[in-house]
């Protein structure tokens, strides 16, 4: 596509906005980049004065954890290609394998087989041929980059921060499904329905998503602390507290996010012409049965891209988290708040460091893998209004 | 659609919007005029210790807790009015402080001074956000189609991060000799530590919060860019304005209803500004109106929760959040008079 000439820039203007871009991306991935590189070295070396320390890593070398020349180009090459195949290769096996009908629990099967295989080989065998080519290689196989892995075994076996994972997994998968299910059903009807109580459901889910959350905790927490008390009149003695419950967190969470949801599935399904389901009805199909039969096959991009974002807002929450769930059941992030307590030596601060590494990697891996789906969804909301 | 399938269709997210939102917000509005504390009762312990020829007893007069039958201290919640705005307002100080003209003793006053940041914060990051979002949205336009992809994905990074971590990742490229505090001081040749006073931290935070919210004000005026009408940019060029004035007078204009709606969901996000403070651990020099409610609310050492001032402070952020709300509430009322006529 050629541009007119007199939309044509001057050199000096696609300059500067080129070197403009260049400073944004190095200001966006650096402190996310610099954190991950912390996270593989000895504490002398993370806290070091000087950048390039940090990077290579002397004081790690020393301790006898480090990569040669050799370990860093396979381990490269070997990355590449996961992540490559990742998007090329994995879609075609998951669809020759899996019976059709059930292609998302194959996705869920792919992916988590790939990924387990990916450790195995990138953990278990890489090293082991490589510690052997090392040997033989001599200059080429002298380690030269210092880094360990011994913080993430202290994080995730000593201090049991799966335990936290798992909870996460929970709250998140929780929140997710929920919120999907009773949104879904809203959104369809608010989308559909030109009535003036329509109208005023969405103002006053637009109010609910302006409050913060802690004044909503603060409505929460007496209650929750004596409910065993104040719901014993209905269950009789098995009456539970909610505090501490992660099922209590979910239900809170869900309706935190719903004004949200509910905006946003509308949204979306105004773009499904609504001569779809009229037509359905006129076969005979009842308001549920033509939602069920006929939107619901079409709707999913949307389903998909909501997902992502109330995934977001039970996977990052912190405050809610923080209050309503004892020490056992924490999820992750307010976990992390734990290490600042004990925080008094530079080893705690780098396992904190490779802590808050373990709980963006998934993020990472989301945007890489729904980055479009981010977009029309941020998108959505906005352009269409 | 009938009444009864649309209520179907709503029902259940309505009631939980009821139940986890609408219900919490009565019972805070209840307890802030209410005080629960144990019931305390006077008992007089005698005390001897064992000495010569008799023992030395006192007696003494403690008050301590009532225990029920479990061993469980049996509280009562007293109606006290306003006590509790009281109790957060300070108000005695405050028209103290005014009538000193001291601005300092105001921002002693914990509730002033989270308000204090909460305005700033709000009001000074929304220009910047909306600028920076404008800024790369413009920029990205105008690169070469091939390497939109990537940088999209690198920009959406610091959108995606968990507010703590991302407050986290900069406050450790800063705490103690951290290396970018070490370049600025191989710069300037003084000796500096960014966390020991708070306008330093305020500035971390500011530009965490531009960081942390351009790519999506970004991501919004670059799909808008999309759709800015060609024909009537080239006959402003004909017309002979400049790249300026075409940015001014007919992109912008373009954007302005997304420029609205950043701004609108920034005021709302800013306004419950908190993971910055738990990430950047300011709380001894910066907090804000979410923090302080959250401080209330976290046990103290004896394990009490202050709840009735937790539930005055937040009822007190209530207030900041139906003024943002005002304005932009009686557009789209007036908006869905004008269509319905």
């Amino acid at each position: 596509m050629s541009t007119p000439k007199a939309m044509q820039q001057p050199l000096a203007l696609r300059l500067s906005s080129g070197t403009f871009l260049a400073i944004w991306c190095l200001l966006a991935a650096f402190p996310i980049f610099w954190i991950a590189v912390m996270s593989f070295k000895s504490p002398v070396d993370a806290f070091a004065d000087s950048a390039w320390d940090v990077i290579l890593g002397p004081a790690t070398r020393a301790g006898g954890d480090g990569l040669s020349v050799l370990d860093v180009i396979f381990g490269l090459v070997v990355l590449y290609f996961a992540i490559r195949w990742a998007f090329t290769r994995l879609p075609g096996w998951v669809r020759h394998y899996c019976p059709p009908g059930l292609i998302a629990l194959g996705w869920l099967v792919g992916a988590l087989v790939y990924a387990i295989a990916f450790v195995l080989i990138f953990l278990g065998l890489l090293p082991m041929i490589l510690g052997a080519l090392n040997g033989i290689l001599g200059p080429l196989g002298t380690p030269v980059l210092g880094m360990t892995t011994e913080h993430y075994v202290a994080v995730w076996a000593e201090n049991e921060f799966y335990r936290n994972f798992l909870n996460s997994m929970l709250v998140t998968a929780g929140v997710v499904t929920i919120s999907l299910t009773v949104g879904t059903l809203a959104g369809y009807g608010l989308a559909r329905s030109g009535s003036d109580l329509a109208f005023w459901l969405l103002i006053v889910a637009l109010v609910f998503r302006a409050l913060p959350h802690s004044v909503l905790v603060a409505g929460y927490l007496p209650v929750f602390i004596n409910s065993s008390e104040i719901l014993a009149p209905i269950f009789g003695e098995g009456a539970p507290t909610l505090y501490g419950q992660p099922w209590a967190v979910i239900a809170v969470l869900v309706s935190i996010n719903q004004p949200f949801t509910i905006w946003m599935l509308r949204s979306f399904f105004q773009n499904i012409p609504a001569e779809l389901d009229e037509a359905a009805r006129v076969d005979g199909c009842s308001h549920f049965q033509a939602f069920r039969r006929v939107i619901m096959p079409v709707m999913w991009p949307g389903v998909i891209t909501t997902g992502l974002f109330s995934f977001l807002l039970g996977y990052n929450d912190f405050l809610v988290t923080a209050l309503l769930l004892d020490a056992q059941n924490q999820t992750m992030v307010p976990a992390i708040a734990g290490y600042f307590n004990r925080e008094t030596t530079t080893t705690d601060q780098v396992e904190a460091v490779a802590a808050a590494v373990s709980i963006t990697a998934p993020l990472f891996l989301l945007v890489m893998v729904f980055q479009r789906q981010i977009v029309s969804g941020l998108t959505a909301g906005a352009v269409k209004g | 659609m009938k009444f009864k399938t649309f209520a179907a269709f709503v029902g259940p997210s309505v009631f939980m919007m009821l139940l986890f939102i609408a219900a919490p917000l009565v019972s805070v509005f209840i307890q802030s005029f209410q005080v629960t504390q144990p019931i305390l009762e006077q008992v007089e312990v005698e005390t001897c210790t064992p000495g010569f020829l008799t023992q030395t007893c006192t007696t003494e007069i403690k008050t301590v807790p009532i225990l029920d039958e479990n061993g469980k201290m049996i509280t009562e919640t007293q109606w006290v009015g306003l006590q509790s705005y009281r109790n957060v307002l300070q108000m005695d100080k405050f028209w103290a402080a005014v009538g000193n003209g001291s601005w300092n003793q105001i921002m002693q006053i914990d509730f002033w001074k989270a308000l204090r940041f909460t305005l700033s914060f709000t009001l000074l990051t929304l220009p910047l956000v909306i600028g920076v979002g404008l800024a790369i949205a413009l920029a990205v336009n105008n690169a070469t189609r091939s390497i939109r992809g990537p940088i999209i994905f690198i920009s959406l990074l610091p959108f995606i991060i968990t507010p703590v971590i991302g407050s986290l990742s900069i406050y450790w490229l800063f705490v103690g000799d951290g290396i970018l505090t070490t370049m600025m001081e191989r710069w300037t040749g003084t000796n500096i530590s960014m966390f020991a006073q708070a306008w330093t931290i305020e500035l971390l935070m500011y530009f965490y919060r531009v960081w942390h919210v351009a790519p999506f004000a970004f991501v919004i005026f670059y799909a808008g860019l999309q759709t800015v009408n060609m024909d009537t940019l080239e006959s402003a060029v004909i017309d002979g304005a400049s790249r300026w004035e075409r940015l001014r007078h007919v992109i912008v204009p373009h954007l302005m209803p997304l420029i609205i709606f950043i701004a609108l969901i920034h005021l709302m996000d800013c306004y419950r500004v908190f993971d910055e403070i738990v990430g950047f651990r300011s709380q001894a020099h910066v907090i804000s109106l979410q923090w302080l409610t959250f401080d209330f609310m976290t046990p103290d050492d004896a394990g009490n929760r202050a709840m009735s001032r937790a539930s005055a402070s937040s009822m007190l952020t209530m207030i900041g959040i139906v003024i943002l709300l005002i304005l932009p509430l009686r557009r789209t009322w007036r908006d869905h008079k004008g269509s319905a006529h």
